[in-house]
């Protein structure tokens, strides 16, 4: 029952570079929020400022009303997750999890029920004695999750858990730990690069940039209406057309659309999955690339001065490298000055899942 | 396997070279030892004519080589338990720690072994002369600690930078204060490679000479000094050569010691390797 807040935190490093901007966030109870952005983000660097290793140049942060901002790290209600999994490689399973409840004096009983309650929890149970240099990558992060929930952390830190681990185990793992976390309601904050992962997990994601927050929303949001141009060149796959918008219609290179907005430059965005193609002699654009992924097709298609667009089709087969096309978006959205300035009020259909992971 | 092995073509340089390296170190170790259990070696025999312990009698019957052997064993105790005391904490600034002069001073822990030694133990003997330094234990102590500066702070720095920091917070995340987290885990981790430099500093120590002898003399006597004596005083090669052996001691212990503690690559981290 816990929620973490915080308030205008920024982190400027010695030699002067800003990883942190003024960045808020409030964090409600039981809720998972994941921290997404490019690398040079800010969004570890955040991450570790709540955990307390690093210390916010200025700002506020609170869990549960407290100030926590400048509390060290072991005495921060906290757990982390490490990207290395960061195990003591000379303790064994057991060791590892019972050296936080020996620190906090718990009789050797309640630390064996405890510690053999957690391996269970994250499906280990009986691992305690092995060495933890016997595990495979993705055991070894599990101990390091049971590490932390153990403590029975107010606040759930994950930093990157899965990026060391296989495609395959990376799916499977990131599954068990939001079933984990819903099971015992505990406020997280993960922090990722990866879109799938936040998407597939968070109640809410925060793209960062440059340390500072471009939009806040539920995961369907982000993908469907994201507010600047970052977050939709960022989520998903996303065809973003420079051009300039004239009487109402926006041109680029021979291809135009209607777009109600006032006259300047414009950022067409259009997902691939909102873009129908149809074959035309005069067509505004050229197919350059057709590939086949089974379930659906991609069209790499050249508009006349060069400019990359993607199409999904269901009929992969129809279009051959070569061939005119004319472009048809069924959804839009307008940007000008990094701002949402246009979105058309048909829905996109929900994400697909090859796209997502591209 | 076996039939590549016996194919190969034999390398005989190379065994010509660790035929002559052997014979270089070892013979010199067989000659003295030889002399150790020799009752008479007269030339130009070449074998000795009489072999008995009678010289370990009468070395191990002396008092001064009793005394000797107990203040060699207290004073590398004491070095090695203060230069630990000293240089690990100092070690883990080095390596964890950045504040202004951090190289330069890092650096001038070469300096104790980059002149040649005597010269800077007689400069120091002027100075301890005046703080009544000379011919005390702790006299001996002191400037045997600055010989062992260089292994205790080089090898356990880069033992402690080979250390993931990461292991560090997550020891800071349970709750661990700083302290704690360098008694429970870094010296844990880099325990390897520190046993095998408090090894060195402990042999080291115990075969210091010029240091002990520049300082200690004539009150305290350690071991290498005694037999220096014994080697210069008495018209008798066994007595030196008893001792000789008896100063083996230490390094086969120290081996044995190491082979179980450190695995290989220790002592190569320890130097950066």
């Amino acid at each position: 029952m816990s929620v973490l807040k915080i308030k205008d935190v920024s982190k400027i490093f010695p030699n002067g570079t800003t990883a942190v901007d003024s960045f808020s966030l409030d964090v409600a109870d039981g809720e998972l929020v994941c921290l997404l952005g490019p690398s040079g983000s800010g969004k570890s660097t955040l991450l570790r400022m709540v955990g307390g290793f690093e210390t916010p140049t200025s700002g506020l942060m609170t869990i549960d009303g407290e100030d926590i901002t400048n509390v060290p790290p072991e005495k921060r209600p906290t757990g982390m997750v490490f990207q290395s999994h960061a195990l003591w490689t000379h303790m064994n399973v057991f060791k590892n999890l019972a050296f936080g409840l020996k620190l906090r004096k718990v009789a050797a009983p309640e630390i064996k029920r405890r510690v053999e309650g957690v391996l269970e929890l994250v499906g280990l149970g009986g691992y305690g004695t092995r060495a933890v240099t016997q595990l495979s990558g993705g055991q070894q992060q599990r101990v390091a999750l049971a590490r932390s929930l153990v403590l029975e952390p107010k606040i759930l830190l994950l930093d990157e858990p899965f990026a060391s681990l296989d495609q395959h185990l990376r799916e499977r793992l990131r599954e068990e730990v939001r079933d984990i976390q819903q099971r015992l309601k505990i406020t997280t904050l993960f922090v990722t690069h990866g879109q799938d992962e936040a998407l597939s997990m968070a109640d809410r994601i925060v793209v960062m940039r440059d340390g500072k927050t471009e939009q806040i929303d539920r995961p369907d949001v982000v993908y469907r209406e994201p507010q600047t141009p970052f977050v939709a060149g960022f989520i998903g796959t996303m065809n973003l057309i420079e051009g300039v918008v004239s009487n109402g219609v926006f041109s680029k290179a021979g291809y135009s659309t209607p777009l109600p907005v006032s006259d300047g430059p414009a950022i067409l965005a259009v997902r691939p999955e909102a873009l129908d193609l149809t074959a035309s002699t005069t067509g505004q654009g050229k197919v350059h690339r057709v590939t086949d992924y089974g379930t659906h097709g991609l069209v790499d298609l050249e508009l006349k001065d060069g400019t990359r667009v993607k199409a999904m089709v269901s009929h992969p087969d129809l279009f051959q490298p070569g061939q005119g096309v004319s472009l048809a978006p069924r959804a839009i959205a307008a940007y000008r000055d990094g701002k949402v300035i246009h979105r058309t009020s048909a829905v996109a259909p929900a994400p697909h899942p090859a796209l997502v992971d591209a | 396997m076996a039939a590549t092995l016996a194919y190969r073509k034999l390398d005989w340089t190379g065994i010509v070279l660790a035929a002559v390296l052997t014979l270089v170190i070892v013979l010199p170790l067989v000659v003295v030892g030889t002399w150790a259990f020799t009752n008479v070696w007269r030339y130009p025999s070449v074998i000795p004519q009489e072999f008995g312990l009678r010289f370990w009698n009468q070395t191990l019957a002396r008092a001064d080589v009793w005394s000797s052997i107990s203040m060699s064993l207290t004073l590398s105790f004491t070095v090695t338990a203060l230069s630990a005391a000293i240089c690990l904490p100092a070690a883990y600034a080095f390596a964890r720690l950045d504040f202004p002069g951090r190289n330069l001073l890092f650096f001038s822990f070469l300096a104790g072994h980059a002149f040649p030694k005597f010269g800077l133990l007689v400069a120091i003997a002027g100075i301890f002369l005046q703080l009544n330094l000379i011919g005390t234990f702790w006299g001996v102590v002191l400037i045997q600690l600055v010989g062992t500066l260089l292994f205790m702070i080089w090898i356990p720095v880069a033992a402690f930078q080979a250390v993931d920091r990461r292991m560090e917070e997550a020891a800071r995340d349970v709750g661990a204060s700083p302290f704690r987290v360098f008694w429970s885990i870094t010296l844990p981790q880099a325990g390897p490679t520190i046993a095998a430099a408090i090894l060195l500093s402990f042999v080291g120590t115990f075969y210091e000479t010029e240091g002990a002898w520049l300082i200690g003399a004539p009150q305290v006597r350690t071991l290498p000094v005694l037999m220096i004596s014994f080697i210069n005083n008495q018209p008798v090669i066994q007595y030196g050569a008893v001792l000789s052996v008896l100063l083996w001691v230490p390094s086969f212990i120290a081996l044995l010691f190491a082979r179980k503690v450190v695995n290989s690559g220790s002592f190569a981290r320890g130097f950066g390797g």
